[in-house]
């Protein structure tokens, strides 16, 4: 313990100014805490005025513990002030320092992508899940019975030939891989229970060469419907209810007559919009009709109770009104820049 | 079917100045869609000369031009290019003479190419036009000399306008003709067809000529088809007529060119080029035999075994038994509605012609034309239907072409065999179009429309009673008469209506997981392919089997690429392909995937069925089970490829080179994504790096494979070394797993945390240890993560060190550090017992 000091009003303020200017002269929270132990601390002046108030006599103990006390409380709070300034200016220079480039960050995103055609196939499933009808699937490698028989594709008719056959080897096991996704309309009505209302969406396969405006493979998506009362004015009505939901409000649905084997009466279905690449005008997507009343009845439905309604339509030829797509080409070749176009809307 | 409007307008009214368009736009409503149109692409002044003099002038590149005086105009009057009477025309053909009639193409006009003629300087002289050759008017194919209008039996006066004289100022609109529409591969059909979409007046073609007598001795005529074809037999009408004392090199006239070669026909000689006329007027096909050369009369029969025949094309065809014949006493002289025989052929010094209209069974037809790979403008159309009504007019309108155009005279009798069936009427109930079409149709429209058509409707009980035209074979039902009622009013007449369907259930589970997992690997940055799915033997071999051995697979009859004949076991071959050619195109860092269906047949089993059921009725149970059967499983696989950096190389941080770890984890997104817990086992696949494959398992089987591209397939490929890949089948992850969850209680106690490093020998797999830890630890145990796996200094040589994160936690009560200890040992101990483990200190 240390000899104790004089109390006086004039040692009082000298130990208070000092500490006081040595607060301000502090430039960072180390220098502060150096300030601080030097001037509060337990061999400070203000400390060790602070431990002679014991040896006062106790009528002047009550002066002088003021005196002492209010030295004390001011240095406090001055250290405190002081003390939040520097905190506040070494947080501000610590987010300074932290300041990156976010133009040059590394990123660990990569843009993946669903495929264009996929994407389209989802939202026109949806459109249909969203009236109700549900999604049909079918095998692609299919018994020529589903493909060609039983939707009225007689075994010499010319509409067999019409439609470019992929045969599995031999061609006696009577295997093709499906032209069309239609065989799901009859393997719909073979499992099902009347009324059906489906959509079958999936790939098909024909033998043309690959080049810009042909595909040996790709997709289509076929819709069925067979209920009591159905009329070609419900096809209509059906088809012009998906193109504006596909293709925005307008978008218009003409129906040409046509010839299928599986269809009576059949009809093209054109369809026109006011942007299309290259103007406003009708553009052929697929065909449509009445269910034939002998494919109905390869699936065991009485003609004469039901009747129905089919249309079947391509997604690449939707892609490429839609989106503008040229060549067909880079819808098959894989080529990860198409998809990262779209990434994961279409 | 190319329709040249001259002709159209022969048979129905066709207002002046008609365009190609408004016939285009009007055949469409019916049914017809437009294909083409088809001009001569000429521009006048092209008129018709006459050769006044002409000089011969070798020239020093050893050809000798004519410099002639052409006179273009009569004289006095102006040339119509506004020039003299007379040009001078410099002329490179020989094959004129003085006073011939030609055509010259007059300076301002336009020849197809296009090809502006003006006057120009020219081995020495201004040649003021051409003198045309018919194939530069777009006539013809000969190209031997100018084209003398003598040669056509034409002489107009100069200075007559030669497109109109030649027919070439004609147009055609091609149409596309649809199977169902055999009749309307004539212009007599086409001509029918504009009438119901235009209201115009229709003018039957067959109605103005007059059919021969049928005598039946006029020609012996004999139809013996001892094997027809489905029951049908293979003729059912057979016309023919006699021509005598044709000249058969007289020219064809220039109007008939014109519309043949519109029609896309080449002219070849007159007799020739009238049974194509008369075949596209009418949509009969004809033959013509050189009487002289038939030995007897004719027998219609099937072919016998062994049986050949030279064809008009030159070649000796060996013939079918299933092939129906034209036969004489010497054998086969024609393959009957296909193609005719050289030995009965007509040509330039016949004299008597023997004229064939007859009605072949259509598939008899197809099957021969397909086998003998001869589709013809005949077979074409008796493939698709020939009207059996319309044999005896064609022969009489051939006849009467001969007669007039080639100056012989026709035999009065024909004869003709007619054993076409009746059509049978086709009852059709009141309110049935109504019902099928959604148009309330009032009956008069309906009847209207089928009379229009050429139907013969009678009022019945109930509804109409149809007796179909002969030429439209196509209708057989009601559903077929309601179609022609609905295309006649205007399928613009149909409403709209929107149907209600029962309430749906949305897609089913293995569709909605299909979509969550490939929009999870999307999201998480592959990118989505489509690949064919054609592969090679080898490539079903390498990466459809894990041993690398030979499997079974579908093999196409008739691949596109003879070397990629077979179906898809595996997607990798498809993404190997994408990746090479992604990698060519400079996009060296990948990261791709495909779902699709692998076609997986099984070993030692044979698919389809030999016979297939009809079309028209339901097969029983069995027999559609059958077809089932015998189509092989085709479950939808994932797979897919990395390679490059998974993450680019960047400021502050270094590449990440994809490998096997994403491969492993791009199954956990997908499994995670069906809701389904997979694990993974080391593994063997012979297309996979030997100690960088993982077995991919969900429930406890094996639903595919992880890794490393085995380097030595990868550098095969011109890959890079390390190419991750996987592939799963999708359908199995999905059938192997309950997606229901029985949500746990959620602890909201505080947890515990303790570290375990556990000493074990290298070979012991990280996964058997933590799964002895968790099952040792019992239910406190919430969650356990490996940490680190350290081999060096402090752990003995041959052994690693697996430090693991463990969370323990008790629903019920805060855990102290002491029962979180006691938990962890005794994991330790299982792990111990099960693996060898000892705890590192």
């Amino acid at each position: 313990m240390s000899e104790p000091l004089q109390i006086t009003e004039a040692a009082v303020d000298a130990a208070v100014d000092a500490a006081l200017a040595a607060i301000a002269a502090a430039g960072d929270s180390a220098a502060l805490k150096a300030v601080r132990a030097e001037h509060t601390g337990e061999k400070s002046t203000l400390a060790r005025l602070n431990a002679s108030l014991r040896s006062v006599p106790n009528d002047q103990k009550a002066a002088l513990g003021k005196l002492v006390g209010s030295a004390r409380g001011r240095v406090n709070q001055a250290f405190a002030a002081r003390e939040a300034e520097i905190v506040a200016a070494e947080a501000e220079a610590q987010l300074a320092a932290e300041a990156v480039d976010v133009t040059a960050l590394p990123s660990r995103f990569t843009p993946g992508a669903r495929h264009p055609l996929t994407l389209l196939q989802d939202r026109v499933c949806d459109v249909f899940t969203g009236m109700g009808w549900e999604i049909a699937e079918g095998p692609e490698l299919e018994s020529e019975w589903f493909n060609f028989d039983a939707l009225n594709f007689d075994a010499d008719h010319p509409a067999r030939a019409m439609q470019d056959t992929f045969f599995v080897d031999p061609p006696e096991s009577h295997l093709v891989l499906r032209t069309h996704t239609s065989p799901v309309q009859v393997r719909s009505m073979l499992e099902r229970e009347v009324p059906i209302y489906v959509l079958a969406p999936g790939r098909v396969y024909r033998t043309d060469e690959f080049d810009a405006t042909h595909l040996p493979v790709f997709m289509q998506f076929e819709g069925l419907a067979v209920d009591k009362g159905l009329t070609m004015a419900h096809l209509r009505g059906t088809l012009d209810h998906f193109v504006k939901s596909i293709f925005g409000d307008d978008a218009k649905v003409r129906l040409r007559p046509s010839f299928f084997p599986f269809t009576e009466p059949s009809a093209e279905l054109d369809f026109w919009h006011p942007t299309f690449k290259g103007g406003a005008r009708w553009i052929e997507w697929g065909g449509c009709g009445m269910v034939h009343p002998n494919v109905l009845r390869a699936a065991g439905i009485d003609p004469e109770e039901y009747t129905g309604f089919a249309f079947g339509m391509g997604i690449e030829r939707g892609l490429m009104l839609r989106n503008g797509v040229q060549d067909m080409r880079d819808m098959a070749e894989g080529d990860i820049r198409f998809s990262q176009q779209f990434g994961m809307v279409v | 079917m190319r329709v040249p409007l001259s002709w159209l307008a022969e048979y129905v009214d066709l207002p002046p100045g008609t365009s190609l368009e408004e016939v285009h736009a009007a055949l469409v409503r019916v049914g017809l869609e437009e294909e083409d149109v088809h001009t001569f692409d000429l521009q006048g002044p092209i008129v018709v000369g006459e050769v006044l003099e002409f000089v011969e002038e070798p020239q020093s590149n050893g050809k000798t031009i004519r410099w002639c005086q052409v006179r273009v105009a009569p004289d006095g009057e102006p040339a119509a290019d506004g020039g003299d009477a007379v040009h001078g025309i410099v002329c490179g053909a020989r094959n004129f003479f003085v006073g011939d009639k030609v055509v010259v193409t007059l300076p301002g006009s336009v020849l197809p190419g296009p090809f502006p003629i003006a006057a120009r300087k020219t081995y020495g002289h201004v040649s003021d036009g051409m003198i045309a050759s018919a194939r530069e008017l777009g006539l013809g194919e000969d190209h031997d000399g100018i084209l003398r209008l003598s040669t056509l039996g034409i002489d107009a006066p100069v200075g007559t306008d030669a497109i109109a004289l030649l027919g070439l100022d004609d147009a055609a609109v091609e149409i596309n003709v649809t199977p169902d529409r055999g009749y309307a591969f004539s212009i007599r059909g086409v001509a029918r067809e504009y009438a119901h979409a235009t209201g115009a007046v229709f003018r039957d073609p067959a109605e103005q000529v007059a059919a021969a007598d049928g005598a039946a001795d006029a020609f012996p005529v004999e139809i013996r088809d001892d094997a027809p074809i489905r029951g049908r037999v293979g003729a059912s009408v057979f016309a023919t007529r006699i021509v005598r004392g044709i000249d058969a090199t007289r020219p064809t006239p220039a109007w008939m060119v014109a519309r043949l070669k519109l029609a896309g026909i080449r002219s070849l000689s007159l007799p020739v080029d009238i049974t194509n006329y008369v075949m596209l007027e009418l949509g009969q096909p004809i033959h013509g035999y050189d009487l002289d050369a038939l030995q007897g009369g004719i027998v219609v029969r099937r072919a016998q075994p062994g049986e050949t025949l030279e064809t008009l094309d030159g070649k000796v065809r060996t013939l079918d038994p299933e092939d129906l014949l034209i036969t004489d006493d010497r054998g086969a002289i024609g393959l009957a509605g296909v193609m005719g025989g050289a030995d009965t052929e007509i040509g330039d010094e016949t004299r008597n012609v023997l004229i064939e209209a007859a009605n072949f069974d259509p598939v008899s037809i197809a099957r021969t034309a397909r086998r003998h790979k001869l589709p013809s403008e005949a077979s074409k159309r008796f493939e698709r239907g020939v009207d059996p009504a319309i044999a005896g007019a064609a022969a009489a309108r051939v006849a009467q072409l001969l007669v007039d155009l080639a100056g012989g005279t026709a035999d009065e009798a024909g004869s003709l065999i007619h054993a076409a069936p009746e059509r049978e009427a086709i009852l059709l109930p009141d309110g049935y179009v109504t019902r099928l079409i959604g148009v309330e149709y009032t009956e008069a429209e309906v009847h209207d429309a089928l009379a229009e058509i050429g139907g013969r409707v009678s009022r019945v009980d109930g509804g109409f009673a149809v007796v179909p035209p002969s030429w439209r074979p196509d209708l057989t039902a009601k559903a077929d008469l309601a179609e022609e009622v609905a295309r006649l009013l205007g399928y613009d007449r149909i409403p709209s209506v929107l149907p209600v369907a029962p309430p749906g259930r949305g897609l089913t589970r293995s569709q909605r997981v299909r979509r969550t997992v490939a929009d999870a690997l999307a999201a998480a940055g592959a990118t989505e392919v489509l690949a064919f799915p054609f592969v090679t033997e080898a490539e079903n071999a390498q990466f459809g089997s894990t041993d690398g051995s030979a499997v079974a697979s579908m093999k196409l009859a008739n691949a596109l690429d003879a070397s990629t004949p077979f179906l898809r076991r595996s997607l990798l071959p498809g993404l190997i392909g994408v990746a090479r050619r992604n990698l060519s195109r400079g996009l060296t860092d990948l990261d791709v995937f495909e779902l699709g269906l692998v076609f997986l047949p099984e070993e030692d089993r044979e698919y389809g069925v030999a016979d297939l059921p009809i079309g028209w009725e339901r097969p029983a149970d069995d027999v559609l089970s059958g077809l089932d059967a015998g189509i092989p499983a085709q479950p939808r696989h994932l797979a897919v490829l990395l390679t490059g950096d998974r993450s680019p190389k960047q400021p502050g941080r270094p590449a990440e080179p994809a490998g096997i770890a994403d491969a492993l984890d791009a199954v956990r997104r997908v499994a995670h994504a069906a809701g389904a817990r997979v694990e993974f086992a080391q593994g063997a696949h012979h297309a996979l790096h030997p100690g960088r494959t993982a077995e991919v398992r969900v429930a406890g089987q094996v639903v595919g494979y992880a890794g490393e591209l085995h380097p030595a397939l990868a550098a095969e490929a011109d890959l890079p070394r390390v190419v991750a890949v996987a592939e799963v089948d999708l359908d199995a992850i999905i059938a192997l797993t309950d997606p229901a969850v029985e949500a746990r209680t959620i602890g909201t106690l505080p947890a515990a945390t303790q570290d375990l490093s556990l000493v074990v020998d290298a070979e012991v797999p990280a996964a058997a240890v933590a799964d002895a830890v968790r099952e040792g630890a019992g239910e406190l145990l919430e969650e356990l993560r490996l940490v680190d796996d350290y081999r060096g200094t402090g752990v003995p040589e041959g052994a690693k060190s697996l430090t693991f994160a463990l969370r323990f936690r008790a629903v019920d009560r805060t855990l102290t550090a002491a029962e979180a200890s006691d938990a962890k040992l005794a994991g330790a101990a299982v792990a111990a017992e099960r693996t060898g483990a000892a705890i590192r200190e």
